[in-house]
């Protein structure tokens, strides 16, 4: 059995929800989803055991590109965050939510098969073409199932989408540079092209420029808080829990291992953007009223931190790095859940008009307290890993980097407790909020144990990552 | 030569069964015809013997592109179906008038002899001035008709005296010993300037800059079904004929001329996109569009050793978005005045299928992923890297991205709507357009997954 077929299942899917109509799309849907965790999980044993699953099949002959795909350690723990997410957030939607339900799972499916084709692809080119490809359906998603009216949704999308289109052509502009010196998108082709400084510092910057749109890193996130906002939920789930992974990942296996040669100079200077961007992204979060903005702000905060780490290029920032994508897709997705839920029964984003629900919603609110924790890094929680060696990391390239970095830790308790305090405590200002249904109690739990579980028992994701070959 | 021979006897048969009062089938035999002449041009054997005089061969290179021209013809004569249903007494003269077109391009792209070439080029140019003029009512067709004949038969004029200078120079129109002669030491200064003055009138005629000014007005003056003549057929053509001499005769040129290429094709892309920026009629938009792929086109002609299959390949994707894209066009503009972006509002909801379409054609001129025009881009940014022009292609990149928001504004347009507005909008009843533009953007797609389909060709 072939890792590739994956991506089979989602494309054949994607093709199934659109024939199978507006009534049946949802159900046929999250059943693909679950066939491919099920597909994902029948691989990691062979995974565990340092199997690296290699592919190939020809494409165009004449210019030397295939058709192929690698899953190793890394691969394989973001095709987990992906198909595991997956059948999650396509459960917190409800069967009557959208108008022509059939193109918008369709979407989701098509979107699906191209991240999953993103994180095996080894071949430069096809990475590229899945990579554009995930930009073409969360770009229609936003626009036609967004919130607000549709003249800003559009004006918010369309930045989206030629801001990170920019980004990736300058991307393919490198991949293009480095293709004409080695005759071959082949990643080990690629990392073996003898580069003088400049040209690696300038392809090391042209990678930069599309990651650190899609991540995004402080100056080129001026897109994401908009369209977190405007985006449907499940827009919002797949672009924050999934495709800014894209990026991360593509550190690690693209930008990195094919520009050894840049620049210190160059590389402190990324990290300190990074670091910016995390302290950026705190203050402003600090002031946002809006739930949605604010996640959108503290995810930019965590990632910049993810970030960080990777771009020191070392074994812990690595892995701290894997580990807390991992993490943070699982948070950021029930976080924007629990905003959902209260949009849900209080018609609102906006944190003034919430208050008291604890009060009412036990257990919706013990969730909430959990996840905020989570987001947080308190020890017990996965993140806590995440974060904790990433800073590590940090601090072992400059201490200061660490001190910077970690007040991420703190802005972030403060932002988030106060979001907490003030949606949940205090009195009742609107009317009665149900608590979780069943559907939402199981969902919620799962992320929590997801969370919890591996935080305290982080052996299944390490044994995976430490045979990462990039390591 | 075969395929001239069967396209001329295909255009006088189809003038005589308006005689013969056969006007139901004329479209069907034109077809026909056309799926004959393909084959032909797949025929390796003359079956007349013309090889004594040497005025046409068909190449590898140019019996492909032959190909595509017929292609093409095939979409736009199959439209002409329902195009010209209001004028049916004039279908005959229109749907000849379309094959004397191809009779010029396909001249133009396999010359041996420069007689031959700009009798192709002059069928070529006659007949779509005749087509931009021929709705006589409207007085714009008029005016479309009448500046593009004066501002071509300038540009021919231009192409001719390059040719007598080029005939002064080496005593010769046939281009292979006009080849031969131009890779020797000590040409005559009258040369280079004749093949200038070649590439002058050619550039014109793919309207780039600074030749392009007739090009948004006659567009969007001449016939919808013109048009699209004009982008893909005749843009295609004049390009690849333009190639054909580059390589016969680049070599004579001073240096200065590959910088000079250079600067029109970044003047070339940038004005065709920014000026396409502020467009509100969907003809002068993708008139523009079609400016800025001619400098896209021109790309190859800076590696002109190299570059014959690219050429096919990014004309190919460009030409059958560019149907697509029109067929589109004329099904939901039926019947309006102007062809405006806002007539398109609400398309989404009113025909989702031809909105699918209209998005994919655009996307692929805008050069997303899997569709053919990002391969195209690809190939030619490829082969432009190697040969180091590593700003240029920077140029052509950051013009890729501007492009993004003019073609996105018409999809999101076509996703626009209030309420009922949709159900206003009057879409053709013909089921030749929906065809003919599946059709063509599924060829651009699979082009676009199997590039090795047309790049192993050549």
């Amino acid at each position: 059995m072939n890792i590739s077929l994956l991506l089979l299942i989602y494309l054949v899917g994607a093709i199934a929800t659109f024939a199978a109509g507006k009534n049946l799309a949802r159900t046929l849907a999250i059943v693909i989803s679950f066939i491919g965790a099920a597909f994902w999980l029948a691989f990691y044993g062979q995974v565990q055991s340092g199997v690296v699953l290699t592919e190939t099949y020809t494409w165009i002959d004449s210019l030397n590109i295939k058709l192929s795909f690698l899953v190793d350690g890394l691969s394989y723990s973001m095709l987990g965050l992906c198909t595991l997410l997956l059948p999650i957030i396509l459960l917190t939607t409800n069967q009557q939510q959208f108008k022509n339900a059939h193109i918008i799972y369709s979407l989701v499916m098509l979107m699906a098969f191209a991240m999953c084709g993103t994180f095996m692809a080894i071949d430069g080119f096809l990475y590229y073409i899945f990579w554009e490809l995930a930009l073409i359906p969360i770009f229609f998603i936003g626009l036609l199932w967004g919130n607000d009216e549709f003249k800003i949704r559009k004006k918010t999308m369309i930045t989206f989408f030629i801001y990170t289109f920019a980004g990736s052509l300058f991307m393919l502009i490198a991949f293009v540079y480095l293709y004409v010196k080695v005759g071959s998108f082949d990643w080990n082709t690629l990392k073996s092209a003898a580069l003088s400084v400049r040209e690696a510092n300038w392809i090391y910057l042209a990678f930069f420029l599309a990651y650190a749109i899609k991540i995004p890193v402080f100056p080129f996130h001026t897109w994401q808080a908009n369209t977190y906002e405007k985006s449907p939920a499940i827009g919002t789930m797949l672009l924050s829990g999934i495709m800014l992974k894209m990026g991360l990942y593509s550190i690690l296996r693209w930008q990195l291992p094919l520009t050894q040669g840049v620049e210190s100079s160059i590389v402190n200077t990324v990290v300190v953007l990074c670091i910016i961007g995390i302290i950026y992204a705190s203050l402003i979060a600090l002031r946002q009223n809006h739930i949605k903005r604010l996640l959108a702000y503290s995810s930019m905060a965590h990632v910049g931190l993810i970030a960080a780490g990777a771009y020191t290029n070392s074994i812990d920032g690595t892995q701290g790095a894997i580990i807390q994508m991992l993490a943070h897709g699982f948070v950021v997705v029930g976080l924007f859940y629990i905003a959902e839920i209260i949009h849900s029964r209080y018609q609102t984003y906006l944190i003034s008009e919430m208050g008291g629900i604890r009060q009412q919603a036990v257990k919706f609110s013990s969730f909430f307290l959990i996840l905020t924790f989570a987001s947080i890094g308190l020890p017990g929680t996965f993140s806590f890993i995440g974060e904790f060696t990433l800073l590590y990391s940090l601090s072992k390239v400059n201490i200061w980097y660490a001190v910077f970095g970690g007040t991420t830790i703190i802005l972030g308790a403060y932002y988030m407790l106060k979001m907490f305090q003030h949606s949940m405590l205090g009195n009742v200002n609107k009317n009665t909020f149900a608590d979780v249904n069943t559907k939402e109690f199981v969902l919620l739990t799962v992320l929590v144990v997801v969370i919890i579980g591996l935080g305290i028992y982080p052996d299944p994701v390490y044994k995976i990552i430490s045979l990462t070959p990039i390591l | 030569m075969n395929t001239l021979i069967v396209l001329s006897g295909l255009a006088v048969v189809i003038l005589l069964l308006e005689i013969f009062n056969f006007r139901k089938g004329i479209i069907p035999l034109t077809v026909l015809g056309l799926g004959g002449a393909i084959a032909a041009t797949l025929c390796p054997q003359s079956f007349i013997k013309t090889e004594l005089y040497n005025m046409v061969h068909l190449s590898n290179t140019a019996q492909w592109f032959t190909i595509l021209f017929i292609v093409l013809t095939i979409g736009i004569v199959v439209m002409g179906h329902d195009f010209y249903k209001d004028r049916a007494t004039k279908l005959s003269d229109f749907i000849s008038l379309k094959i004397f077109v191809l009779i010029g391009a396909v001249c133009m792209i396999a010359f041996e002899h420069f007689v031959m070439f700009f009798i192709g080029l002059e069928i070529l140019s006659i007949t779509l001035y005749v087509l931009a003029a021929s709705n006589t009512e409207k007085i714009k067709s008029n005016e479309a008709g009448m500046k593009y004949f004066l501002m071509g038969s300038f540009a021919s004029g231009f192409v001719l005296f390059g040719i007598a200078l080029i005939y002064g120079a080496t005593a010769s129109f046939y281009i292979e010993t006009i080849a031969e002669f131009s890779s020797m030491p000590n040409t005559p200064l009258w040369l280079p300037i004749g093949f200038a003055m070649i590439v002058i009138g050619m550039l014109f005629k793919i309207a780039a800059f600074p030749f392009h000014f007739w090009a948004p007005d006659v567009y969007q003056g001449a016939p919808l079904l013109t048009t699209t003549t004009m982008s893909t057929l005749a843009k295609v053509a004049a390009i690849a004929s333009l190639f054909k001499m580059s390589v016969a005769l680049q070599g004579t040129m001073p240096e200065i001329y590959t910088q000079l290429i250079c600067v029109l094709i970044v003047c070339t892309m940038f004005v065709g996109n920014i000026v396409a920026l502020k467009q509100t009629n969907i003809k002068r938009l993708l008139a523009y569009s079609g400016i800025s792929h001619a400098g896209f086109m021109m790309f190859t002609l800076l590696s002109i050793e190299t570059s014959a299959n690219e050429l096919l390949y990014y004309t190919t994707a460009y030409a059958t978005a560019g149907i697509a894209a029109f067929a589109v066009v004329i099904y939901a503009t039926v019947n309006k005045k102007e062809e405006l972006i806002l007539h398109f509002r609400g398309l989404g909801k009113r025909s989702p299928l031809m909105a699918v379409v209209l998005s994919l054609a655009l996307l692929s001129m805008a050069g997303i992923p899997i569709l053919s025009g990002f391969f195209a881009k690809f190939f030619l940014f490829k082969t432009a890297l190697s040969n180091g022009y590593v700003t240029l292609v920077i140029l052509g990149v950051v013009n890729s991205i501007i492009s993004i928001y003019y073609y996105f504004k018409v999809i999101l347009t076509m996703y626009t709507f209030k309420n009922d507005e949709h159900k206003n909008i009057e879409v053709s009843s013909s089921l030749v357009y929906p065809v003919i533009a599946v059709i063509f953007i599924l060829i651009n797609i699979v082009i676009g997954l199997y590039p090795s389909l047309i790049l192993d060709l050549i």
